[in-house]
């Protein structure tokens, strides 16, 4: 109904119900529906790796980002497109990007069967740090034109989130999981000796985190960019509505957040139409007044 | 069911703390732990509960090896009480409590219908039961460590090993928590093993004893053999009138 072009409400509910041909038929099926299923699966994967690396390093501030994901990502889409390689290439470049990330972080701090976790995670702000730096590098190294679209996709963007079957999958198979170990998390709460003592095996129920988290992020990394804020912020939105216990955290988590991401992004494709900013800009205008509202309501 | 320690060596890299201690803990047994700081009381409890590797010997429950039993069979067995734990839990008295279900929950999800009901039963044993509905992080800490005793007793084990279950406590709630325990022990079968500061406390409540010394061997036995003045000034290194 909203966005670069505006359609009547009427022609939006005939699309989706009938299939009706024609350009309404065209934008609402082949452009809209997948970017709102995209940002909703989107939205779902962060909180849930947040909400799931909240637990596993003991911080409220940890987000899907501080192990070092995005700068992975960052770091191999930026570098494949400004040596000059196609789009598909590029995107792929990312994808490795991430994954590398995953296994040098994970390789680094787990070793001989078992982990520190601040070890975990100062490896993973250090090499999201060194990321970064040559992020950096390489914008103002590389030349202005394919620079603006970089920009975009280090700000997460769903312009280019077509296809959003794959995140789905994900967001599917990883939520089932986490509410199937939710049991666990709401132990693992306990510190590592105590979850140990009432029967939890903990190295192995951490490496499970690990890679459920990294799954998420990578999936959504790779669709959108790093879209930032919801990964940090949902889990504690719903902590602040007085959900804590995680078999109704997690389900609450990845419905907030896919709402919070869909919506914004509906904003941000239709507040200054038709020009579309990237949605990881609004999502942070957006969250931040939200959360300091919650927080100072808090006794 | 009984725990065997067999010539437990522990500690860490470069110190040695419980020096080749051999013991055994029958149902209905009641053990006192004491030793000065440092001298590897927490240790012990956390090494007799499986959840820390010793440098050499082994852990036994009845015949098997604790090394080689699942996770969550052991905490079916055994239960442990810390004597720290993170403060933050978001989350109300009841929901930790209930928590102390988790070794006997029958499917992946969720804990057995009957966790709440039990744990309920376990806060009025230990008197919390107007702040059910409390965030935990708001007890204060006497109370919290009444929550702690109340989520070892959900729990529900044949063995109880207790790291300092009277601390914060206090009086009247001291003497009720040794009255619970001693009293699991004698009327059900339990065994139970507690880490303690007071002798003659050992003394009148426990009827068997483990000093872990500074330097040398550990002792372990009835309470009239090893809870002897000698033993005790040897182990304090002040004279202890009991």
């Amino acid at each position: 109904m909203v966005g670069s072009v505006a359609l009547p409400a009427r022609d939006v509910a005939a699309a989706l119900l009938d299939h009706a041909p024609g350009p309404v038929g065209d934008i609402v099926l082949k452009i809209r529906l997948p970017r709102v299923l995209a940002g909703f699966a989107c939205g779902g994967l962060l909180a849930l790796a947040g909400a799931l690396l909240q637990v596993l390093l003991r911080n409220p501030l940890a987000d899907p980002y501080v192990l070092g994901i995005s700068g992975g990502a960052g770091l191999g889409l930026l570098a494949a497109t400004s040596l000059g390689l196609g789009y598909a290439a590029s995107q792929l470049a990312g994808l490795a990007g991430a994954l590398a990330a995953v296994l040098t972080v994970f390789g680094l701090s787990f070793r001989a069967g078992d982990w520190n976790l601040y070890r975990l995670l100062l490896t993973g702000v250090v090499f999201s740090a060194g990321c970064g730096a040559l992020i950096s590098l390489i914008l103002l190294l590389a030349p202005e034109t394919p620079v603006k679209g970089m920009l975009f996709w280090l700000l997460g963007d769903l312009s280019d989130a077509t296809s959003p079957q794959w995140a789905w999958l994900a967001l599917a198979a990883l939520g089932a999981a986490s509410v199937l170990g939710s049991g666990t998390l709401n132990v693992l709460r306990l510190g590592r000796t105590k979850a140990a003592s009432l029967g939890v095996p903990v190295a192995a129920a951490e490496v499970a985190i690990y890679l459920i988290a990294s799954a998420a992020t990578v999936t959504c990394v790779s669709l959108a960019g790093p879209i930032g804020f919801v990964g940090l912020i949902v889990p504690h939105l719903v902590r602040l509505l007085g959900v804590t216990d995680y078999r109704w955290l997690i389900p609450s988590a990845v419905l907030s957040g896919g709402t919070l991401l869909s919506l914004a992004d509906t904003g941000a494709r239709s507040l200054w139409a038709p020009l579309q900013i990237p949605v990881g800009a609004l999502t942070a205008l957006l969250g931040v007044p939200v959360v300091l509202l919650l927080l100072s309501g808090r006794r | 069911m009984r725990l065997t320690a067999d010539a437990l060596t522990l500690g860490f890299p470069g110190r040695v703390l419980c020096q080749d201690l051999s013991l055994a803990l029958f149902p209905g047994q009641c053990w006192a732990v004491l030793g000065n700081n440092g001298s590897g009381k927490t240790t012990l409890m956390h090494a007799l509960a499986g959840v820390r590797r010793p440098l050499a010997g082994s852990v036994r429950v009845d015949d098997a090896p604790l090394a080689h039993m699942g996770a969550a069979a052991r905490a079916r067995r055994i239960g442990l009480l810390l004597q720290e734990e993170p403060i933050e839990f978001w989350g109300s008295v009841l929901d930790y409590v209930s928590l102390g279900r988790y070794p006997h929950r029958r499917s992946l999800l969720g804990y057995d219908p009957e966790a709440e009901r039990l744990a309920h039963d376990q806060l009025v044993r230990v008197d919390l039961e107007t702040l059910a509905g409390q965030t935990l992080s708001h007890l204060s800490g006497g109370e919290r460590q009444r929550a702690r005793l109340a989520l070892v007793l959900t729990q529900d084990p044949a063995i109880y090993l207790l790291d300092e279950p009277l601390q914060h406590l206090d009086l009247r709630h001291q003497m009720q928590a040794l009255d619970c325990f001693t009293g699991l022990a004698r009327a059900q079968g339990r065994a139970v093993m507690m880490v303690l500061h007071d002798p003659g406390l050992a003394r009148r409540r426990c009827d068997h004893a483990v000093l872990l010394y500074d330097a040398g061997p550990p002792l372990a036995g009835p309470t009239e053999r090893v809870l002897t003045p000698e033993n005790l000034e040897r182990l304090y290194g002040v004279p202890v009138p009991l």
